[in-house]
C-alpha cells in the first residue's frame, strides 16, 4: 500500500486512541458511571424517596404516560442520590441536562445511576423518548436546597 | 450497455416511486421544524399529527428511499461492471415485494394506525400490517441481492485474471452486511411484533426487541452511506478530473465496514439498564474501530481531489481546492459529491461523540442526535441519492435532463440548509432539548409552564435550516418530475462513470477475498451479541403491556 496512505491510517488510529483514552481518563478520574443493570423486581414499580443515611438518598422513579412519579423532588444540597428508574407502560426517557444524567425507562427492566447534587437550585428533568401524544408534557423538577 | 425492457421498467419504477414518497417525507420534515420552533403550537396540521408526520418522515426518508436507492443503484452497478443482467425473476419479485411493502406501510401510517416512529419501539403498538409491510420491503431487497450473486460467480469464471471491481466489492460488502444485520429485525418484526400486535402473543420482552432493532438499526446507517462511498471511490475522482489515489485503501475500507458495521449497534443502548457497562465499553471500542474506514476514506478521497486540482495547474498546499469543478453546469454531479463530503466531516466527528461511552449521556436522545444524523443521512447519503437519481434516470429512460443550472445549485443550497439545521439541533441538544418532541405545545410556547427560553434560538435556527432544505428539495422535485414526464430523446442505456487508479498497486490477496472477512464479521457479531442477549434475558422480564399513542390505558387490561 502507498506510504502516505499507511501514514494516514496510522495517524487516524492514533487520533482515535487519544480520543478513547480521554474518554476513559475522564470517566474514571471523575467517577462518571454508565447506567447499570439491576435484576427486575416489582418493588421498583412503586415510587419512593427514601433517605437511607445522612445526605444519601434512594429515589425510585416511575415513568408513565405522561408523568413522572414523583414529579417534584426536594433534597438538601450536597446529597448523593441513587436513581432507580423504570416504566409501567411504554418506553420513556429521563434527562437532567445540568447533571448529565440520561437514562431510558424501559418496562420490564430497571435502570440505575448515582449522582451528587452540590449546588442548590432547581434542576429540571424531561422525558426524552417518544411515549405518545402527551410526550411533550412529561417533565419534572428536583429542588435542591 | 443496452438494457432489456423489464429491467428498464424496474429501474425507472424503483427511482420514481420512492422519489414521489419523498415529497411527503420532506413536507413532514419541514413541518417538524415549525412545530419545534413554536411557530406551530398545536397537535396537528391538515389532519397529520406531529408524531404521525415524524413517523412518515423517518420511515419514508430513512428506510423506503434509502433501501430502494441501494437496490436500484446496485442493479445499475452490477449491470455496468459485470455486463450482464440479473435473472428476471429476481428483480421483478424484488421490486414487487418492495413496492407492496412500502405502500402497505404508507397506507397504515396515513391512516394514523402506526404512529410509532421508525424505530417502532414496543409496547407502543402499530397495526400488524405496518410490521408486515416493513418486513416485505426488507425481504424484497434480499431478493435483488440473491439475483446478483450467481452473476458474480459467472463473471469470475469468465474473467479469472481480473480483480473484483471496487464498485462491485462495495455493493457486495454492503448487501452482505445488510443481509446479516436485517435477519434480527425480520425476526423481531415477524416472530415477535406481528403476533403480538395481532393478539396471538400476549407478552413482550421490551429490551429484547430493542436489542434486535439496534442490531439492525446501526448497520442500517452504513447501508445508507455505503452507496455514497462507492461513488466517492469509483466516480468522484473522474468527475473531479483526477484519478483514485489508492485502490487497495478503498478495498480495505469496504472490508472493514463488513466486519465492524453490525456488532456496534449496542451503542444506541448505552443509557439503558439490562446491558452491563463492560459490554458497553467493548462496543465503544468497536465503534471507534468502525470510524477508521471513514478516516481512511477522507484521506484517500482528499488525496484524489488534490491530484485532480494539481492536474489543473494548482500549486502549493491549498490551491487545489479552488481548482476543482465547482458550480459547473456541464458537471452538475460534482456538487452532490463534494457537499456530501464536507457535511460528512462534521457528521463523522459528531458520531464519534455519540459512540464515546460515558460522553454519550450528554447527548443521548437530545436534539444533538438528529443534528448528527442529518449531517450523515441528509448529507452524503441523500445528496448522493439525489444526484445519482438524476443521472441514472436520465440514462435509463433516455429522457433529457433540463434546467441543469438549477440541478447544479441544489446541492449547495441543501448543504447550507443542513448546516443550519444541524447547528440548531446540536446546540439545542447540548442545552438539553429533547429530540422527537412536539416542543411547540410546551417547551417553546411562552404560555406553557414548561416554557424554556434557552431553546427558542436553537429551534429557530433549526427551522430556518429546515425551510432552506425544503426549498432545495422543491427545486429538485420540479426538475426530476419535469424529466420524468418528458419524451425520450436518446436510446436507454446503462453507463457509469469509472475512475482510474493512480498507481498500479501490487494486489493484496487478503483484500480480494471476502470470505475470511465474512467469517470475522460473524465472530465479532457473536462475541458482542451473545453476552448482550444473555444479560437482556437475565436482567429483564416480559411485560403484558400494549399501548396506543393516544391513550395511557393498557389495551391488554381493557378486555378483562
Amino acid at each position: 500500500m502507498d506510504k502516505y496512505e499507511l501514514r494516514a491510517i496510522v495517524l487516524s488510529g492514533g487520533l482515535l486512541s487519544v480520543f478513547f483514552f480521554a474518554v476513559l481518563y475522564n470517566s474514571y478520574s471523575r467517577k462518571i458511571d454508565m447506567p447499570t443493570c439491576i435484576p427486575f423486581d416489582k418493588t421498583f414499580e412503586e415510587s419512593k424517596v427514601k433517605e437511607i443515611d445522612k445526605g444519601l438518598y434512594e429515589i425510585y422513579l416511575v415513568a408513565r404516560m405522561w408523568t413522572f412519579d414523583p414529579e417534584e423532588i426536594e433534597i438538601p444540597a450536597g446529597s448523593t442520590v441513587d436513581f432507580y428508574l423504570t416504566s409501567i407502560d411504554v418506553v420513556h426517557g429521563f434527562h437532567i441536562n445540568e447533571k448529565g444524567v440520561n437514562m431510558m425507562a424501559v418496562p420490564g427492566s430497571i435502570n440505575k445511576i448515582t449522582t451528587r447534587f452540590e449546588q442548590p437550585g432547581i434542576y429540571r428533568f424531561v422525558c426524552n423518548e417518544f411515549c405518545g401524544t402527551g410526550h411533550q408534557n412529561m417533565a419534572g423538577t428536583i429542588i435542591v436546597k | 450497455m443496452t438494457i432489456s425492457r423489464p429491467l428498464k421498467t424496474t429501474l425507472l419504477l424503483g427511482l420514481t416511486m420512492p422519489m414521489s414518497l419523498f415529497i411527503l417525507g420532506v413536507y413532514n420534515g419541514v413541518m417538524q421544524t415549525l412545530y419545534r420552533a413554536g411557530v406551530l403550537q398545536q397537535h396537528d396540521v391538515a389532519g397529520i399529527n406531529y408524531y404521525q408526520g415524524l413517523t412518515m418522515h423517518g420511515v419514508i426518508n430513512a428506510i423506503v428511499l434509502t433501501t430502494f436507492f441501494a437496490v436500484i443503484f446496485g442493479h445499475y452497478t452490477i449491470v455496468h461492471y459485470l455486463r450482464k443482467e440479473p435473472p428476471k425473476w429476481s428483480y421483478i419479485t424484488s421490486i414487487v415485494f418492495m413496492i407492496t411493502g412500502s405502500v402497505i406501510a404508507l397506507v397504515v401510517m396515513v391512516l394514523g394506525k402506526a404512529s410509532v416512529l421508525y424505530t417502532f419501539y414496543a409496547p407502543l403498538q402499530a397495526a400488524p400490517l405496518f410490521y408486515i409491510g416493513t418486513a416485505m420491503l426488507i425481504i424484497g431487497s434480499w431478493i435483488a441481492f440473491a439475483g446478483w450473486v450467481p452473476l458474480w460467480f459467472e463473471w469470475k469464471r469468465e474473467n479469472p485474471l481480473s480483480k473484483m471491481p471496487i464498485a462491485i466489492l462495495g455493493t457486495f460488502v454492503n448487501f452482505t452486511m445488510w443481509f446479516m444485520a436485517s435477519i434480527p429485525v425480520i425476526y423481531e418484526l415477524l416472530a415477535l411484533l406481528t403476533p403480538w400486535a395481532m393478539g396471538i402473543r400476549e407478552k413482550i420482552n421490551v429490551p429484547e426487541t430493542r436489542t434486535l432493532f439496534w442490531m439492525f438499526g446501526h448497520p442500517l446507517v452504513y447501508f445508507w452511506i455505503l452507496p455514497a462511498y462507492i461513488g466517492y471511490y469509483t466516480m468522484l475522482p473522474k468527475i473531479a478530473g483526477g484519478k483514485l489515489y489508492s485502490g487497495n485503501a478503498a478495498r480495505l475500507a469496504f472490508l472493514l465496514f463488513l466486519i465492524l458495521s453490525t456488532p456496534v449497534g449496542v451503542h444506541h443502548q448505552f443509557s439503558e439498564g439490562g446491558i452491563s457497562p463492560s459490554i458497553k465499553l467493548w462496543v465503544s471500542i468497536l465503534t471507534f474501530g468502525v470510524s477508521l474506514p471513514s478516516f481512511m476514506t477522507a484521506f484517500t478521497v482528499g488525496a484524489s481531489l488534490e491530484y485532480a486540482g494539481k492536474k489543473r495547474g494548482a500549486k502549493g498546499v491549498f490551491q487545489w481546492m479552488a481548482r476543482l469543478p465547482w458550480f459547473r453546469k456541464d458537471n452538475y454531479l460534482f456538487g452532490y459529491f463534494i457537499c456530501g463530503l464536507i457535511l460528512f466531516i462534521f457528521g463523522g466527528l459528531s458520531g464519534i461523540v455519540n459512540g464515546s461511552y460515558t460522553l454519550n449521556q450528554l447527548v443521548h436522545n437530545t436534539g444533538w442526535v438528529p443534528g448528527h444524523f442529518h449531517l450523515t443521512v441528509a448529507g452524503p447519503s441523500i445528496l448522493f441519492i439525489l444526484g445519482l437519481t438524476l443521472y441514472m434516470f436520465n440514462h435509463v429512460s433516455g429522457k433529457p435532463l433540463k434546467h441543469r443550472a438549477t440541478a447544479t445549485i441544489i446541492p449547495y443550497l441543501w448543504t447550507i440548509g443542513v448546516a443550519m439545521l444541524a447547528h440548531g439541533l446540536m446546540a439545542g441538544g447540548l442545552m438539553g432539548e429533547p429530540r422527537r418532541t412536539n416542543m411547540g405545545l410546551t417547551y417553546t410556547n411562552p404560555e406553557s409552564h414548561l416554557f424554556n427560553s434557552a431553546w427558542v434560538p436553537s429551534s429557530t435556527m433549526t427551522m430556518l435550516g429546515g425551510i432552506i432544505m425544503g426549498t432545495a428539495a422543491l427545486l429538485y422535485f420540479v426538475i426530476f418530475f419535469r424529466m420524468a414526464f418528458s419524451r425520450p430523446t436518446t436510446t436507454p442505456k446503462i453507463e457509469m462513470i469509472e475512475s482510474e487508479e493512480l498507481h498500479i498497486e501490487k494486489p493484496i490477496p487478503l483484500l480480494l477475498n471476502m470470505r475470511p472477512w465474512i467469517i470475522l464479521a460473524i465472530i465479532l457479531v457473536a462475541s458482542t451479541y451473545y453476552p448482550s442477549f444473555k444479560e437482556v434475558f437475565k436482567y429483564s422480564k416480559p411485560v403484558d403491556n400494549r399501548f396506543d399513542m393516544e391513550n395511557p390505558a393498557n389495551l391488554n387490561r381493557n378486555n378483562e
